[in-house]
């Protein structure tokens, strides 16, 4: 594991680069397939309507994927991650428009650990509404 | 209905290991559109420090989700899964999953309880290798949704 950050390089409030990340039913589609998470609500409008969502919604999961690659793409190796949590507060609503939804994700670097390790916090939006709460990870740093 | 009180603390048989073999990865790493070649590469794995490919970081819900699900589907506890929704998820990585890994997941109840006629479960999962090694633990809160009022 060889992150390519250093430690002594960052300091709290390190703003790491923020990214969008675009989401279509395509994309959920595939997603359903590479996860197999089939819940209908994720690329079937009639039934997400149903159950009372605006329209389909991404999986919290897929969400949750996009974020944590601010994290690893700045780092340069994914497998320095060594926590991630977060809290799903708001579904990202993908319309079928042709377009779909955007999920934009900022980060910045929130407490140094001891072990050249940092604490991350994430911020994820959707249609300007926070879509996870509490995220957070701890990177381990070169 | 409230749940159970006395399931927590309730631990499950470990699963039949899942095999993460190298395509499952690279369709999952396609599918979220990360192109970091650690995930597809083995020679890339390698060069990072990794026998084989890894797997991107929420990759393992897949397994440990299918695991939770014998507790979902126990009888005796009786939620509701069609008004579950996901509300937390972690994870604490003792090192990334990889090709070749044959992943055993223990499922236990850590905690239950009814809020607003809110049913809500915490279940912790605990991954280990083949050899027995600890590679991740996947903390997932479920939330089954009070029925509308009629």
């Amino acid at each position: 594991m060889t992150a390519q950050i250093k430690y002594d390089d960052v300091e709290v409030g390190t703003e790491l680069p923020a990214a969008s990340f675009p989401v279509t039913r395509a994309t959920l589609v595939q997603y359903a397939g590479a996860s197999g998470d089939f819940n209908p609500i994720h690329w079937n409008e009639r039934f997400a309507k149903e159950v009372g969502l605006p329209d389909v919604i991404a999986h919290g999961m897929f969400t949750m994927a996009q974020a944590i690659r601010v994290v690893t793409d700045w780092a340069g190796d994914p497998g320095a991650v060594v926590e991630y949590g977060v809290r799903f507060t708001n579904p990202v609503v993908v319309p079928d428009d042709g377009t779909g939804a955007v999920i934009d994700v900022t980060a910045k670097v929130a407490a140094k650990l001891d072990g050249n390790q940092v604490r991350v916090d994430l911020v994820a939006t959707a249609a300007g509404q926070k879509v996870l709460g509490r995220s957070r990870a701890v990177v381990a740093l070169a | 209905m409230a749940l159970d009180q006395s399931f927590v603390g309730r631990s499950y048989p470990p699963t039949d290991p899942y095999e993460v073999g190298r395509e499952k990865i690279r369709e999952f790493a396609v599918a979220v559109g990360d192109a970091h070649p650690v995930y597809t590469d083995p020679e890339a794995a390698k060069a990072a420090g990794y026998p084989d490919v890894i797997a991107p970081p929420t990759f393992v819900f897949a397994i440990t989700f299918a695991a939770a699900g014998q507790v979902v589907a126990d009888p005796q506890l009786g939620l509701d899964y069609s008004r579950v929704v996901h509300g937390d998820q972690k994870f604490a990585y003792t090192r990334p999953v990889r090709a070749g890994d044959r992943l055993s997941v223990t499922s236990t109840i850590e905690a239950v309880r009814t809020m607003a006629g809110n049913d809500i479960i915490d279940i912790r999962g605990e991954v280990h290798d083949e050899t027995g090694e600890h590679v991740v633990t996947a903390w997932t809160k479920l939330v089954s949704r009070a029925p509308e009022e009629a």
